[in-house]
């Protein structure tokens, strides 16, 4: 049995004094750091941005990890396949793919693969279109989810939930693949690419400027989620079922609409995670990886919390830079594989509610 | 009707506790077990040994060892993967001969060097590297639970993985990065390396799963698992009732490395004859036995079993069906199992979470009773 002693609200941080331990110790770590001389290094400023910029991506992720497991106490380990599903369909729709074309290839003998006969070379529905045609396919797919998932399974643990959505991973990897095929694409929504020279010729440093979209993209879907769950009468509901499942349900609320909402919302943020990430490296299975990457994040932030889910991102994107670009080399590099894992175990140890996670009480 | 109870009488302690107390299942257990020992040698093929009865064997020797852990002890782990490199890894330094420097200060280092051993020891020294491995990463769960644990245990799975890559020693400086199995024999047989004969492989690995799923089986309906089962229910409650947590918890995870290892070692020495660390021990393997155990039953030695039978067999069958008589893509049929396993993950978690292992049980509840309802 958990329950929470505060009721932080979604978009405040409430200052604990061992959150003020934490930082004093984060304090102490720069301290020493800069007695190295490391500050001085430019190289060290270019890693730190970079894994912050790496770090924004992460929390972009997490934060889909996080509004559904305030909403609705699941820990959904599908977002990252969510976010592949949602730029598999971005890219479907912009080509003007035909769904499902290699098993009606398969079934009926036929050789269709496009609508167009520019087969995929130029975009057969604008992308502005082909977003908000995504965007409503991850809404119905929110519907199904909490019609054939998550309705049978109320009131079971938490575990067991979590096991149905690795289960709902593969069936939605599955789909997505025999839906628009597994082949490497392209995703261009109009975001500028390559390293910006702005950067360059001013500090020296190299970055992406995909990756400061991101940042951005970020921060404004941060601030609007921020807004929507304080001021409108869908975001109260919504912290309310959050806060209790049974008293919600006894004002008059709809779970099951809420559920939708937050599955729904959910996938926004995955259609813009998998936007964000798909126009970075390509569309691609792997993308569906990235939400193993969001996991250390959550145990860091906590998973109970919006802004412990951004710092998480940071912390580990800078984490593992700099361990990399500094310690990597001396034990065979390619670190950035466990260390987020090891370093969020550490944090666990001495902290095993996250740095802005509700304290976990538990009774007999 | 289909099972006689009249006249099968218990006159000793030891009769009223046996694993199988109706006699018609005990025979039944027994003649399956003379048909694989004495029978299946005769008329195994590359084929069914390969493709079929070896991963069979190895995986439920694996989801055996999951399943003590997450079904019996309540601890979800998702480092398996990583577990199984251990084994692997160990037992074929093991197998080609252990060598141990311990630095003695100066540059001077002690120089310790094992002979090959025996294929068989290999196996269980895997296992036992691989428990000291386990109770290592299973330290954080006396502070860690829930989802917060299953997360912790893919440090186990990416760290691993990543260490047999770049840590010569483990695979002895080989060019390739790969471990290869090297010609080994029991009592004249060859076991392992290019030339062996399915007869002797299968009853190597059969052995290994018919003993240890007997150990298995009698380790947790004694005390130990009776200590394994209450942490799980209420880890709390069970410490005030005088269970002692650490050590509860710590034996779980040394016990299901164990078996989760010596799969490793029989799926790299036996199965494969050689492993890589990305490909062979990624973080697929960990979840293929996680489902191992939920679809065949959480908490069931038998379930165990048949879920590995099930996650082995439904791609063999899938791609036999979908590729061999219907000639679709292989691709289609691989996405097409995919959506097949996950749903009926959700499928077993929504109408019967204790798996097939439950099945079966209605299933025998009702057949002693054929042809009356109650």
């Amino acid at each position: 049995m958990t329950d929470a002693t505060s009721n932080a609200s979604a978009g405040g941080i409430s200052v604990s004094p061992k959150l003020l331990g934490a930082l004093a110790a984060a304090a102490a770590l720069i301290v020493l750091l800069a007695v190295q001389g490391l500050l001085t290094d430019p190289f060290f400023w270019e890693v730190v941005a970079n894994g912050l910029l790496a770090g924004v991506m992460y929390a972009l992720v997490a934060l889909g990890f996080v509004l559904i497991f305030k909403a609705s106490g699941i820990f959904n380990f599908a977002q990252g396949v969510l976010a592949l599903f949602a730029a598999l369909t971005l890219v479907g729709f912009q080509t003007g793919q035909v769904p499902f074309a290699h098993l009606i290839n398969a079934i009926l003998g036929t050789n269709v693969h496009f609508f167009s006969d520019t087969h995929g070379g130029e975009n057969f529905i604008p992308t502005f279109l082909a977003l908000l045609m995504s965007l409503a396919m991850m809404v119905l797919l929110a519907w199904l989810v909490v019609r054939i998932v998550l309705k049978p399974l109320v009131n079971q643990e938490g575990i067991i939930l979590f096991m149905a959505t690795i289960g709902l991973a593969f069936v939605l990897e599955g789909v997505g693949d025999l839906m628009w095929g597994a082949n490497v694409k392209t995703l261009d929504v109009g975001l500028p690419s390559g390293p910006s020279d702005m950067i360059i010729d001013a500090t020296g440093m190299f970055i992406e400027k995909i990756e400061i979209s991101a940042a951005i993209v970020a921060v404004i879907l941060v601030v609007s989620l921020t807004l929507f769950s304080q001021y409108t009468k869908m975001g109260r509901a919504l912290r309310a079922v959050a806060d209790d499942h049974q008293a919600a349900l006894s004002v008059g609320i709809s779970l099951e609409t809420i559920w939708w909402i937050v599955w729904s919302v959910a996938g926004l943020v995955a259609l813009v995670a998998g936007v964000m990430w798909g126009a970075k490296s390509g569309v691609q299975f792997s993308l569906s990886l990235i939400a193993l990457k969001a996991l250390p994040v959550l145990m860091l932030g906590g998973f109970t919390s919006i802004p412990g889910a951004i710092v998480g991102g940071l912390i580990i994107g800078v984490g593992e830079k700099v361990f990399e670009f500094y310690i990597g080399p001396m034990i065979g590099g390619a670190t950035e594989n466990w260390f987020a894992y090891m370093l969020a175990l550490l944090f666990l140890l001495f902290r095993p509610q996250g740095l802005f996670g509700e304290k976990i009480i538990e009774r007999v | 009707m289909f099972y006689r109870e009249t006249g099968d009488f218990k006159t000793s302690y030891a009769g009223d506790i046996q694993t199988f107390p109706i006699a018609l299942d005990r025979n039944r257990f027994w003649i399956i077990v003379a048909f694989a020992f004495l029978v299946v040698p005769f008329f195994v093929n590359d084929y069914w040994e390969k493709a079929v009865l070896l991963p069979f064997f190895i995986y439920a020797l694996a989801a055996i060892g999951l399943n003590i852990l997450t079904g019996y002890c309540g601890q979800v782990s998702l480092g398996s993967g990583g577990f199984m490199a251990v084994g692997a890894y160990a037992c074929y330094k093991f197998m080609t001969g252990m060598d141990i420097y311990i630095p003695m200060g100066g540059g001077e280092y002690l120089e310790i060097l094992l002979p090959p051993l025996n294929i068989a020891a290999c196996v269980i020294l895997g296992g036992l590297t691989t428990a000291m491995v386990g109770i290592l990463f299973g330290l954080p769960s006396l502070r860690i639970k829930g989802f917060y644990l299953a997360v912790a245990t893919l440090a186990a799975q990416f760290f691993l993985v990543w260490l047999f890559n770049k840590w010569e020693w483990t695979y002895n400086y080989s060019a390739t990065g790969q471990i290869t199995a090297v010609e080994t024999s029991m009592l004249g047989v060859l076991i392992t390396g290019p030339n062996t004969e399915p007869w002797a492989t299968y009853l190597f690995c059969l052995s290994f799963l018919f003993v240890f799923g007997w150990v298995a089986r009698n380790l947790v309906r004694g005390r130990i698992g009776r200590q394994w089962m209450a942490i799980r229910d209420m880890d709390i409650a069970a410490e005030i009732i005088g269970v002692n947590p650490l050590k509860a918890k710590l034996t779980a995870f040394a016990i299901s490395s164990f078996y989760i290892g010596m799969a490793g070692a029989l799926y790299f020495a036996v199965w494969n004859g050689a492993a890589e660390p990305t490909e062979s021990f990624a973080i697929d393997k960990s979840f293929d036995i996680l489902f191992m155990i939920i679809i065949g039953g959480l908490g069931s030695i038998f379930g165990s079993l048949i879920g590995a039978a099930f996650i082995v067999l439904l791609p063999v069958l899938m791609k036999n069906v979908l590729v061999g008589m219907l000639g679709w893509p292989t691709d289609i049929a691989e996405y097409l199992q995919l959506i097949v396993v996950g749903g009926l993950i959700i499928f077993f978690l929504i109408k019967e979470p204790h798996g097939i292992a439950a099945l079966w049980r209605t299933i025998k509840e009702k057949l002693r009773l054929w042809p009356f309802p109650y």
